[in-house]
């Protein structure tokens, strides 16, 4: 996830959970098509907006990568009633934060401040979905800014390197192999004409989700959104996201990438997975409930008692996975080798842990505490309001519906050690599976043993 | 010394706010807690904090202190390191242990509904902690992996630079982490003396938020912290200030450089100390609209981000900043920051750029009460800092206080262009 700067909002942790039937949320429509969601927290005098536009990196024109990514910069340049670069000052000097992300799948922006401060901010934010000003010198100027964003965050980074090679030989046909951030040689011939002819067509109020989050009434909310948000004009260039997919994969792919500033090897290995569906999450579910089995905790799961407690030969192994995507993601699994044990030798041991896995399947009591888990987690996730607006927001911005986002707690507590084999079975398939290396240069590499 | 630099760094940006009602709790055996009753949700966080921390280590154990902190939780009392994970996970409950340079920290969630197994078992390793062999030898070859890790990290190297020249041979001067030297020489029976050494009653401060009544937090202070030593290693001395102004370019194999730079700051008990603190979110703060942003990223396009932060440490105090640029851009980014530095001496702020920081900084206030969690950990910055009870109702009054005289002669006396040090990690050009 890319960001205008900063870390973005909260990561999605593995086991990363659930809605929230205790806290009261209040959906409507308005006429143009924006979607609205309020979700009512009294405890403290503050509120949060997001807009969620159903639009990301996959989602670019072949050839401009990256101006996604771009765009959420540059939307904080200003408009006839903002001036240029004021918007971020104006949230600033009423004492509130603001920021924005971009995915594969949607771009955000929000901000948080005090509760009596909302329509100000509304006022703002719908006043910048149709009336972006861009002159050629702030492109200019900004391009650097993401340039640098790119060293700072990819280039500097040979984990986020092998990432991004991952990807690329992962997906054979989606775009989800194209970099959020985009590739440099594409960024550095991003023109304000590739911005404004991107925003035109998807920021508008039928393409968004809006989310006000905190000590706020849900009339007042409505009252605000007609009146700010209720007169913006929809795009007609809206279509249903019908992105080129995966063909069968039937060849495991491998790569190595070697960096002198790499110091400590690994294997990372990503298998191409099934996501979240609206009105059926069961099978994303179980991966979720595999990965935190397999991965999950340093003491209990398969990978580290296998690797790192009755054999020591790794110093660290988690396995990963998130179904809040729109097309088919990834299931992931990395393993740090102990000194002295190459990346060919901890390879064949997780593949010989996978195997047995396969055929013992998972301990009965993890399992429960994961369920067990699963039930405090819905307790814990009620503490933070911005995380429950990121859940919807996200939610709802890869077309599931609020049945399936409250839903999604029930359906982790649901599955069952058979449902986790069979997933295991299906995702755990070598031809689906792209395998890195990253390694130092030559000269080290190999010869371990 | 970077986790301290952000635990300052999240006290100051912080807290307050009137609605918030501290309460403190003295337990029957005489622990002191802050505390922050809320029982809307059925769970509470605890935050606990010895002061001390990597500090307290002698130069051929540095550490130690890491070493001991990330093995807590790896067995104790009757369950070995899996036995402990899996009683932990059946409560839902969460532990976190965290040494940083003046302090080791512990921070705990748990549900009401088993809050007396939860922290039974959180007590067991504070109080009677395994320390296993087979435990020591597994969390060390972690750390050793993340030292080698560190060595190729430029952020870290250049930290850890700027850090020897500003603190030499004092502990502040080098890595809590220890060196792979060091730590490959530590034994199990050094990992005993540093907790007895780290965990004491003499030194602890407690905080806690969420669904809790002050009696039972009393009884669980003394269950949980009652049977700690009540005293433990003396406290480390004042450090040295070494830093000596320029340019200190470190060669790594890099398309961009990454930077450290500083001086000497301002004591969180100084009477100037609020001014400065203004000053600060002024030339470096976290906005978009603070001046190093704008000059270096909005302007220039020089950086994806750049900031600095008032440091206060036990021993030591600073202005710490950090950015990074291409290696063809570094050194005209470098300028600018020089020539902010400057500009805050010579022109001052003007009324209008006071007035908008003011109101961020007092305005964001309650943005930081954001859960339990950081209500808790808020609290215990608050005591460790020497504050009163009430600082969150008059904090932001400080803020207000603070008039364009003050700023004045605050930026003369603390922003010295000719005494920053910038540490480059990386191939810069034209320098």
């Amino acid at each position: 996830m890319f960001g205008r700067y900063g870390a973005g909002v909260a990561a999605i942790v593995v086991l990363a959970l659930p809605a929230v039937a205790e806290e009261p949320v209040t959906t409507f429509n308005l006429d143009n098509g924006l979607q609205v969601v309020v979700i009512e927290d009294h405890r403290a005098p503050v509120v949060v907006q997001m807009v969620w536009y159903r639009v990301g990196a996959a989602d670019e024109p072949p050839g401009s990568s990256g101006i996604a990514h771009f765009l959420e910069h540059l939307m904080f340049k200003g408009t006839e009633k903002v001036a240029p670069n004021a918007f971020s000052g104006i949230v600033e000097a009423q004492g509130g934060d603001d920021n924005a992300f971009t995915s594969w799948d949607y771009t955000a922006y929000f901000q948080r401040i005090s509760a009596d401060r909302l329509e100000l901010v509304m006022e703002m934010e719908a006043d910048r979905m149709r009336n972006l000003r861009l002159t050629e010198e702030d492109v200019t100027t900004e391009r650097q800014v993401i340039l640098e964003e790119r060293a700072q965050r990819t280039d500097s980074n040979p984990d986020a390197l092998l990432s991004e090679q991952m990807r690329a030989a992962q997906f054979q046909n989606s775009p989800y192999g194209i970099p959020v951030i985009g590739w440099r040689h594409e960024i550095e011939e991003l023109s304000r004409e590739d911005a404004l002819s991107y925003y035109e067509r998807f920021y508008a109020p039928n393409n968004a989700t809006l989310i006000i989050a905190g000590d706020v009434d849900p009339d007042d909310v409505k009252a605000l959104a007609e009146k700010y948000y209720g007169a913006l004009a929809p795009s007609d260039g809206i279509v249903p996201r019908m992105r080129p997919q995966e063909p069968p994969q039937l060849s495991e792919r491998r790569l190595a990438l070697a960096d002198e500033r790499v110091s400590e090897p690994y294997v990372m290995r990503t298998y191409l997975a099934q996501e979240r569906d609206p009105g059926d999450q069961k099978r994303a579910a179980a991966l979720t409930v595999l990965a935190d089995l397999l991965g999950g905790n340093g003491q209990t799961s398969v990978l580290a008692r296998a690797l790192q407690f009755d054999r020591q030969v790794a110093v660290y192994a988690s396995a990963f996975y998130d179904g809040s995507s729109i097309d088919d993601g990834t299931f992931g699994i990395a393993v740090v080798p102990a000194p002295g044990v190459s990346l060919e030798t901890i390879e064949s041991d997780l593949d010989a842990v996978l195997e047995t896995f396969l055929a013992e399947g998972p301990d009965p009591a993890a399992l429960e505490r994961i369920r067990t888990q699963v039930r405090a987690g819905e307790i814990y996730a009620r503490d933070s309001v911005e995380n429950l607006a990121q859940r919807y927001g996200q939610g709802l911005s890869i077309g599931l519906t609020v049945a399936d986002i409250e839903g999604w707690d029930e359906a982790l507590s649901a599955v069952t050690e058979a449902d986790v084999m069979e997933a295991a079975r299906l995702v755990l398939d070598r031809r689906n599976a792209v395998t890195g290396w990253l390694t130092r240069p030559a000269v080290e590499e190999g010869a371990k043993e | 010394m970077i986790r301290a630099l952000f635990a300052t760094v999240l006290f100051l940006a912080a807290p307050a706010w009137a609605e918030i009602e501290i309460k403190e709790v003295t337990s029957p055996g005489g622990i002191t807690a802050w505390l922050v009753e809320d029982h809307n949700i059925p769970f509470a966080a605890l935050e606990i904090q010895f002061k001390g921390g990597t500090s307290l280590e002698a130069p051929d154990k540095r550490g130690v202190v890491n070493l001991m902190t990330a093995t807590l939780e790896e067995g104790a009392g009757a369950l070995d390191s899996k036995g402990f994970a899996e009683a932990r996970d059946a409560l839902a409950a969460n532990f976190s242990f965290d040494s940083g340079t003046d302090s080791v920290g512990v921070s705990a969630k748990f549900l009401t509904e088993n809050r007396d197994q939860a922290i039974g078992l959180l007590r067991e390793a504070l109080v009677n902690p395994r320390f296993d062999q087979d435990a020591v030898d597994r969390v060390r070859e972690q750390v050793l992996s993340n030292l080698r890790s560190n060595e190729k990290d430029p952020g870290t190297i250049a930290s850890e630079k700027f850090d020897a020249l500003a603190f030499g041979d004092h502990p502040y001067g080098s890595s809590g982490d220890g060196t792979i030297q060091t730590v490959t020489a530590l034994t199990r029976d050094d990992v005993v003396a540093a907790h007895k050494a780290a965990l004491a009653r003499d030194r602890v401060f407690v905080a806690a938020s969420g669904d809790i009544t002050p009696e039972e937090l009393g009884v669980l202070l003394d269950r949980l912290l009652g049977d700690l030593p009540a005293t433990g290693a003396p406290l480390p001395g004042a450090a040295p200030w070494l830093l000596p102004p320029g340019v200190t370019v470190v060669d790594f194999p890099t398309p961009q450089s990454t930077v450290f730079f500083g001086q000497k700051g301002i004591p969180r008990d100084d009477p100037d100390f609020f001014p400065a603190f203004i000053l600060n979110e002024v030339v470096g703060g976290g906005r978009f609209t603070a001046r190093l942003m704008t000059e270096v990223r909005e302007k220039r396009g020089l950086t994806y981000g750049i900031g600095t932060y008032i440091v206060n440490m036990d021993q030591a105090d600073m202005i710490l900043g950090q950015f990074s640029a291409s290696n063809d851009k570094v050194a005209e980014a470098i300028e600018v920051v020089r020539s902010e530095w400057g500009r805050i001496v010579s022109e001052g702020v003007a009324a209008d750029e006071l007035e908008a920081t003011k109101t961020y900084l007092t305005g964001s206030f309650p943005l930081r009460f954001d859960g339990n969690g950081p209500i808790a950990s808020i609290l215990v910055g608050m005591q460790m800092d020497g504050m009163p009870l009430d600082y969150i109702t008059t904090r932001n009054a400080k803020i207000e206080a603070v008039t364009m005289d003050d700023i004045r002669r605050v930026a003369a006396r603390l922003f010295r262009p000719e005494a920053l040090q910038f540490v480059v990690v990386g191939q810069p050009e034209g320098m």
